[in-house]
């Protein structure tokens, strides 16, 4: 009868067994001891296992090697004096723009860091791009081999080929411009800031998706406003959108406020659109966001804004929160006081890819992990529901781009339905076929 | 109470239960709705929802009493754990739990509760008479998984930043070994025997096997579904049968839960169920297995001997976590 402990009694036996109570009960008091391990109800729901655990040994506590690994990651920040500020007070960039997601990066580093004797520390640098040569060269040569560049793409450039043939890795945070991940690509440089053509391509995605194909294109003076609607009519292209007509938004849109200022924006916004042809959607390149933000519910005939304002694309939405990314967010929140912007978590990025690669590899030293991290094994999670990784013809992230309003994510692109032979994540930005990326491909 | 009425009862008793003997027996299924704030009850026999009750916000994770009598639910939004009554689900009382509580186990001694407390980086270990924190464990990045050994001494904790599988000593409370899994871990599972752990990565796509002896990897399991890209493959919830042998995996937004041999590790089969599906839970006979599909909004009803979906039960909006009861 012990045995029915262990086993579960099939229905028979336990009719038997039950029986056999019945007869002790029947008969003599002390039998109902013996009767009582095969009760019914216990034994046949119980969750006893069929198996018996065989038991594990726990080692005791073992002094493990000790040695610390340092790995220093450097932040280098180029000073950008902005001519003029973006319209909304919401938008106003902050002082640790990118280097508190570095900062999140190397606490969470770190967490991991502790099961491994793994140290990871954070050098923040700012200054001009020939001050930042200087200082980066000689802490490279110290050992901080890891540097999270935030640069205009000419500093970025020079930058990139004063470390050239030296032990430094760059990971591009601050810079969207395709032609750094075509013409101008540099084996020493990672790409963590999606780039122009991948933002379009995600918003194109989803505008087609919705059955919005028809799209008014208008675009700032900036040169990097032309670029970004090159990125537009690139997308249209190559997911079927159409740019009905295109329109360059010219005014000088002045200082970005004024006392009251809104009665002259809601008289000049329509009739700058006034004769435009039929559209589904207006989309506004305004990179620097000096004039886009004047357009939603502003335009002629009732129409969604997207591009720089209303509907946007990025990296990282504030308020995201799906794939757990609300621990990240509360993280982030936590150490730094503010929400989360693109770069904060396109430097996260940067740090955690260090991170991964010191933790997989269990080492620190820059040969090893460089080697990684440009090998196509290497993958990180990054709270996009899918890993990240870098596409081996240019060393650009591959990575899901969040779509949304202001206030909340709308969707992630890529959109179902739009197809890639290896992965749909790369339907977003140049494809292999496309490179111009010698660095990488010779 | 008479002998004649003793006898008479266990007469009725007898035969109540050999009737029911060859038909499934009726067990009480609990699904968290994460959406919804409630959970929904379901007769596992009759395969239908038979209450819907509110709970606090956010629920996910969901464990029983080991009596039966209490479910013990995360109330992620509240930043608590709750206990309601599993026959009425009346609020009973909250546990204290850190932010945002996702995934618990309890210990065999039906005491100690074991939270992932994702927020610190901690697990938390709360007395569930008691209801006081007995100690708190460092362990990874957000700690998700927790999978307790069948003779309770040894918890395993997922963290799904750092991916690792942190192995830890219930009597002492702290870490003797940690191993690291591909991205972003969810569940930790041990067999019955406790010889082989397993472990589910999301976002890597894999389900590692450990040997909780050596801790050494035994075998890394991957997925391949015709039609089904590899980025849909998202392995979280594992369940093994009684006696060891089938391991079921549930593949998330590929929308299948695959049969898993335990011994050549190789994937049998892949069965059809709803959309996004992420945990399970066996009835106590182990005929059934539940699913919850988060994006499609209901339960699936998995008969285990044949290995097919047999019944889909509508329950409120994203579903999340499920336990059965053990009678």
């Amino acid at each position: 009868m012990e045995l029915d402990h262990l086993v579960v009694p099939t229905a028979r036996s336990v009719v038997q067994s039950r029986l056999w109570r019945f007869i002790c009960i029947g008969f003599i008091a002390g039998c109902a001891a013996f009767a009582g391990p095969a009760f019914a109800e216990d034994a046949s729901k119980s969750a006893a296992p069929a198996v018996a655990p065989t038991p594990i040994p726990i080692p005791t506590t073992t002094e493990k090697d000790k040695k610390i690994k340092d790995i220093s990651i450097l932040y280098v920040k180029q000073d950008r004096p902005r001519h003029l500020m973006p319209l909304s007070l919401l938008d106003l960039p902050s002082p640790d723009d990118g280097i508190a997601g570095a900062k999140l990066g190397i606490a969470d580093d770190n967490t991991t860091g502790r099961f491994f004797n793994q140290k990871f520390k954070l050098d923040v640098l700012n200054g001009s791009v020939d001050d930042l040569i200087k200082s980066a060269g000689e802490k490279v040569a110290a050992g901080d081999n890891f540097i999270i560049a935030d640069m205009g793409p000419d500093e970025l450039l020079k930058f990139a080929d004063s470390l050239k043939g030296k032990n430094a890795l760059i990971f591009n945070v601050g810079n969207p411009d395709d032609r750094l991940r075509q013409e101008d690509c540099r084996a020493n440089i990672m790409h963590i800031a999606p780039t122009r053509a991948m933002l379009a391509d995600a918003l194109a995605q989803y505008l087609v998706w919705k059955q919005w194909p028809n799209w008014l294109l208008v675009y700032g003076p900036d040169p990097e406003d032309k670029l970004l609607a090159d990125a537009y009519r690139r997308a249209a292209k190559k997911f079927g959108g159409k740019i009905v007509e295109e329109r360059e938004f010219k005014q000088e849109t002045g200082s970005r406020r004024a006392d009251g200022g809104y009665e002259q924006v809601q008289q000049q916004i329509p009739s700058f659109l006034r004769g435009a042809k039929d559209h589904d959607v207006v989309i506004v390149a305004d990179e620097k966001q000096l004039f886009a933000d004047y357009f939603p519910f502003r335009t002629l005939i009732p129409r969604p804004v997207a591009g720089s304002a209303g509907l946007t694309a990025a990296s990282w939405h504030p308020a995201l929160e799906f794939w757990g990314g609300t621990q990240f967010q509360h993280r982030f929140m936590r150490l730094n006081s503010r929400r989360m912007h693109p770069i904060d978590y396109d430097a996260w990025v940067a740090t955690r890819v260090v991170g991964e690669a010191a933790t997989r590899k269990h080492a620190g030293d820059f040969e090893t992990l460089r080697e990684f991290i440009k090998s196509p094994k290497f993958e990180v999670a990054a709270f996009k529901g899918v890993a990240t990784s870098f596409r081996t013809w240019n060393g650009q992230l591959r990575e899901p781009i969040i779509i949304g309003t202001p206030n909340l994510p709308v969707s992630v692109s890529p959109q179902p339905g739009f197809l890639h032979q290896s992965s749909v994540l790369d339907t977003l930005g140049f494809d292999k076929p496309e490179t111009k990326c010698k660095a990488y491909t010779q | 109470m008479s002998r004649t009425s003793t006898i008479l009862t266990a007469l009725l008793s007898a035969a109540a239960f050999a009737s029911t003997a060859s038909t499934a027996e009726a067990y009480t299924a609990y699904v968290t709705n994460e959406k919804d704030n409630t959970v929904s009850v379901i007769d596992t026999d009759k395969m239908e929802v038979i209450k819907t009750a509110k709970v606090g916000q956010r629920p996910r994770g969901i464990v029983m009493s080991k009596d039966g009598k209490w479910v013990i639910i995360c109330t992620s939004d509240d930043n608590d754990v709750k206990i309601y009554d599993a026959k009425t689900l009346e609020y009973v009382k909250s546990l204290p739990s850190g932010p945002d509580p996702e995934l618990l186990t309890l210990h065999p001694d039906g005491r100690r509760l074991y939270i992932a407390n994702e927020d610190d980086n901690l697990v938390t270990v709360v007395d569930i008479q008691t209801s006081k924190v007995i100690t708190e464990i460092p362990v990874g990045v957000e700690p998700e998984g927790m999978g307790m050994s069948p003779d309770g001494k040894v918890l395993v904790n997922t963290s799904e930043t750092t991916n690792m599988a942190h192995f830890i000593d219930t009597e002492k409370h702290e870490t003797f070994d940690n191993v690291l899994v591909d991205s972003r871990p969810r569940v930790a599972m041990f067999n019955a025997a406790q010889t082989q752990l397993w472990v589910s990565s999301e976002v890597g796509g894999t389900v590692t096997v450990i040997n909780p002896a050596d801790r050494k990897i035994m075998s890394k399991i991957s997925f391949e579904i015709p039609g089904i890209t590899k980025e849909a493959i998202q392995p979280v919830g594992i369940r093994i049968t009684k006696d060891d042998s089938l391991a079921f995996v549930a593949l998330g937004p590929a929308n299948r839960v695959a049969v898993i041999d335990t011994k050549t590790f190789k994937v049998l089969k892949y069965i059809l169920v709803g959309q996004r599906v992420w945990h399970m839970y066996f009835t106590p006979d182990y005929k059934y297995l539940l699913t919850t599909n988060g994006a499609s909004n209901d339960v699936t009803v998995i008969d285990v001997a044949s290995q097919k979906g047999i019944k889909s039960i509508k329950v409120g909006r994203y579903p999340w976590g499920v336990v059965v009861s053990p009678d």
